[in-house]
């Protein structure tokens, strides 16, 4: 089995993996960095949203062979105290539910807010669409998002 | 319900970091709160004790005075996690602040119904809950007033301080260790706080899992992991009806990190290091499959389901007057057939379950809305004693019915026990998609006589698979109001599997009803929500038959309380629908408004109007009442599931349309006013959503909707 030097979080990593292995199960499994869940395995419900070298992106569509010398980042971390802006925001307005989509949902709303500062509804709808929640949470999410936005 | 409270008791507990896996099962260190606190609150909190002293299955207290309190039932997002605690927080009258929740695992003698499902949970536990806290104040305060000489009833406690009249004070964290050692005291009759008092209830508090949500912390069954354990990846027959023959596993045996290959009935697990193999173990199977049931399909299950609804039944579900007599006589009637697909739940987290096996116990760990009866179950597989069996709960990444059913847990326990090995069982987007335990498809007939442009004949025919309206749904509204009244209900047997699913049966018999009452008021020429609120008076009045399954005055209380925020009597003519339904419990009115699109019709809004007695946690109860209307308008709406060969059709996201954020109206939530005990809350809004949308659709479209899903509609929408 080869082995991978990854940065993930800002950390070094080595893993073992066969190279067809999705980078989200190096993550989850090798790694044991959980926060990143699986949903489909398709890219369609965005539940596995990384950043890699600060863009989102779905980690069950990428071989951890492609993210060799690029820069991961997963929920765990998206900020060094839990302070994102989302995270607060999030805080603020008590966003999950069943809670298992939402790392997805604000891994992919921070690469969102990276790049637009004041998103409008359909920016951000355009942004999030990737992402479902089931139990529809996503009158908060976009709540949340907006927030944020303000305080990034 | 019965109260266990006299168990759980022993004087005293050592602090326990984390339960097996190195995943925070139990003991959540966090506090209760998780925003940005005020500093005074902040320096106030109190620190992690060294001892916890029990006072009865839901509380512990330790000498700093941190309290936990045990939340007994599974959480699949409901939220019971905080409300249920705060129950129990608010008798016992700590400070919210001091309160850490750990989730508490399958324990029969502690414990009743630890169940997700129903909309039961604050409901049923209501009682027990206060009294649990309501008997340790107690214990507390009369240790106090040992302690003072005085008599109790002069004590009073705020914030888990008792006070002495003369203004003495002692924290509940000094007196734990002597409280805990009392009597219990009587259950039966201990005085609970009136609801003018209280201050945790009917506050909106947090989710108390809120931080290690988004910090990606491990919480759900599929996060949980054990040294030396196993993934599987499971293959089941490729249709139902199907059994399998033989099974080739050489290639699967090849690949990197795949260590056995166990054959189950008429399934094959394989067994690998990692998920990632396990899943390629099974994709590279090579099975053959025989075809030992029928091979249903959908136009099987649609001709078989409006076939069936031509038909009356020997037992009627309810029968008042003559319905027959009565079409005879009248000036003419109105007929309307409405049909639905099998649905899955697509629970975000796939089905999965740990399970280790051995001589000494069985361990089971994972998400799963019925412990008890998923325990029964395994031990009757494996022909062990249920004092050998543990099953501790992770969070679930929603459940909406599916977790019911435990067939992961068994599948966990079987291979286990084969292998002889910790095992984990994930299933697939695709094994969960196609796996079964489906809301079944169902179909409904009403016929209605009208005579002098009133109703006096309803005849309701249901056509369900594998199951019958359960319970007194048969007298639901408008029963009561009609003078010949029959509800007949076939239920057909299909080899497909199917379970409860958010709302059984409401989640569609609704839409259909709300459908139909708003076409026959139209017929009729009366406003929709005026022919409701007639409808009622008469039941109220001149009720016909065995009482009926609805109040009439919470029903109107919801169905004024909606209109009126919605400014119906200007607004009802521009794309409003209205849609009202009573079910587990609660009763809720709601109004869809519609926006035009360039002709393609956008749902904007949805105003609602709720009665569930005494709001528990406002923030937390919001978030229900959003989710199950969304839920409910985009099933209504996309959810399209069909069979061909057995086989569903549909096995990933990109073959099975979910509702999106840009989908997702805006709503308003009122609420009635009530000091009634509390009704749930996880289902209630789902049931009237279709109709509310199916209703507004007529209106800015004038095309009636008689299927789901309505995409499929011709002509309707894009």
């Amino acid at each position: 089995m080869p082995t991978y030097n990854l940065n993930i979080n800002g950390q070094a990593h080595t893993v073992s993996a066969d190279s067809d292995t999705p980078l989200l199960w190096v993550l989850r499994d090798n790694l044991n960095l959980v926060g990143t869940k699986y949903g489909c395995g398709i890219a369609q419900c965005g539940a596995c949203t990384i950043h890699l070298d600060g863009d989102a992106m779905r980690s069950c569509a990428i071989t951890v062979a492609a993210a060799v010398d690029r820069e991961v980042t997963t929920i765990e971390g998206l900020h060094e105290a839990a302070k994102h802006p989302l995270q607060d925001a999030w805080r603020e307005h008590d966003v999950p539910q069943c809670g298992y989509c939402q790392a997805g949902q604000i891994m992919n709303a921070a690469a969102l807010l990276d790049q637009v500062k004041n998103p409008s509804d359909q920016e951000i709808d355009d942004a999030m669409n990737g992402n479902i929640c089931r139990c529809a949470t996503y009158t908060r999410i976009k709540t949340a998002i907006k927030t944020a936005a303000k305080n990034m | 319900m019965k109260s266990n409270l006299n168990k759980g008791r022993r004087n005293f507990i050592k602090v326990s970091a984390t339960a097996g896996g190195g995943m925070l099962i139990g003991f959540n260190f966090l506090r209760c709160t998780s925003d940005k606190m005020p500093k005074e609150v902040a320096a106030a909190m109190r620190a992690i004790p060294d001892n916890w002293y029990n006072f009865d299955a839901y509380i512990k207290i330790g000498e700093t005075g941190l309290v936990t309190i045990m939340s007994a039932n599974p959480e699949i997002g409901q939220n019971v996690k905080t409300s249920m605690p705060m129950i129990v927080a608010e008798e016992l009258d700590v400070n919210w602040h001091d309160v850490v929740v750990e989730q508490a695992p399958l324990n029969t003698e502690w414990y009743t119904r630890q169940v997700a499902g129903g909309s039961q949970s604050i409901r049923q536990g209501w009682e027990t809950l206060r009294k649990a806290g309501a008997v340790a104040r107690k214990m507390l305060v009369e240790t106090a007033a040992e302690k003072w000489e005085v008599d109790a009833s002069t004590c009073s406690v705020e914030n888990g301080v008792v006070k002495s009249e003369d203004g003495l004070t002692i924290e509940y964290g000094a007196l734990a260790a002597d409280a805990s050692l009392r009597e219990l005291p009587d259950t039966e009759n201990i005085e609970l706080k009136n609801p003018k008092d209280f201050s945790i209830i009917g506050t909106s508090r947090k989710n108390v899992d809120l931080e290690n949500i988004i910090t990606g912390k491990p919480l759900f069954g599929i996060d949980f992991t054990r040294e030396g354990m196993q993934y599987a990846v499971v293959m089941r027959p490729p249709g139902f009806g199907k059994i399998l023959s033989a099974f080739d596993d050489r290639e699967a045996r090849k690949i990197n990190g795949v260590n056995d290959v166990i054959r189950f009935g008429d399934k094959v697990a394989v067994l690998a290091d990692n998920t990632w193999a396990a899943m390629k173990g099974q994709a590279a199977l090579i099975a053959t499959w025989q075809q030992k049931e029928k091979a249903e399909d959908t136009a099987y299950h649609s001709k078989t389901l409006i076939d069936h609804l031509q038909k009356k039944t020997e037992t009627p579900l309810r029968e008042d007057g003559d319905i027959e007599k009565a079409f005879d006589e009248a000036d003419r009637v109105m007929e309307r057939i409405f049909e639905a697909p099998f649905l899955p739940h697509s629970c975000m987290e796939p089905m999965n379950f740990f399970a280790h096996v051995t001589d000494e116990k069985v361990e089971m760990v994972g998400p799963i809305q019925t412990p008890q009866w998923t325990e029964n179950r395994i031990a009757e597989l494996l022909g062990r004693d249920k004092e050998e069996i543990t099953i501790e709960m992770t969070r679930m990444g929603g459940g909406f019915g599916r977790r019911l059913y435990g067939d992961f847990a068994l599948e966990a326990a079987e291979i286990s026990s084969i292998s002889k090995k910790p095992i984990k069982v994930i299933f697939s987007r695709e094994d969960d998609m196609l796996a079964g335990t489906y809301r079944p498809a169902s179909a409904y007939r009403f016929k209605v006589g009208i005579k002098d442009d009133k109703i006096t004949a309803y005849h309701l025919t249901e056509a369900f698979y594998n199951g019958s309206m359960f319970g007194n749904m048969h007298s639901n509204f408008p029963c009561g109001a009609i003078e010949n009244y029959r509800v007949d209900s076939h239920n057909i047997k299909s080899n497909i599997t199917t379970g409860a699913w958010r709302a059984p049966y409401a989640n569609f018999l609704a839409f259909a009803e709300q459908a139909f009452m708003d076409e026959l008021a139209e017929s009729l020429n009366q406003d929709p929500v005026q022919f409701r609120l007639d409808l009622l008076q008469q039941a109220k009045i001149n009720p016909v038959g065995d009482p009926y399954n609805y109040e009439v005055e919470k029903f109107e209380g919801v169905i004024k309380l909606a209109a009126e925020k919605a400014n119906w009597s200007e607004n009802n003519k521009k794309h409003y629908g209205f849609s009202t339904y009573y079910s587990h419990n609660s009763y809720v009115a709601e109004i869809a408004e519609l926006e035009l699109d360039e002709n393609v019709p956008v749902v904007k809004k949805v105003i609602c109007a709720v009665d569930c007695g005494i709001v528990v946690n406002p923030l937390a109860a919001l978030n229900q009442i959003e989710g199950g209307i969304i839920d409910g308008i985009g099933h209504a709406l996309y959810g399209d599931f069909k069979f061909e060969d057995g086989r569903a059709q549909s096995d990933n996201y990109d073959a099975y349309r979910l509702i999106r954020m840009s989908e997702a109206p805006e709503i308003e939530v009122h609420f009635v006013e009530s000091d009634n005990d509390p009704t749930g809350l996880g289902e209630p809004t789902l049931p009237p959503a279709g109709g509310a949308l199916a209703n507004a659709l007529y209106s800015a479209t004038g095309q009636r909707l008689y299927k789901q899903p309505f995409v499929l509609s011709e002509g309707l929408l894009g």
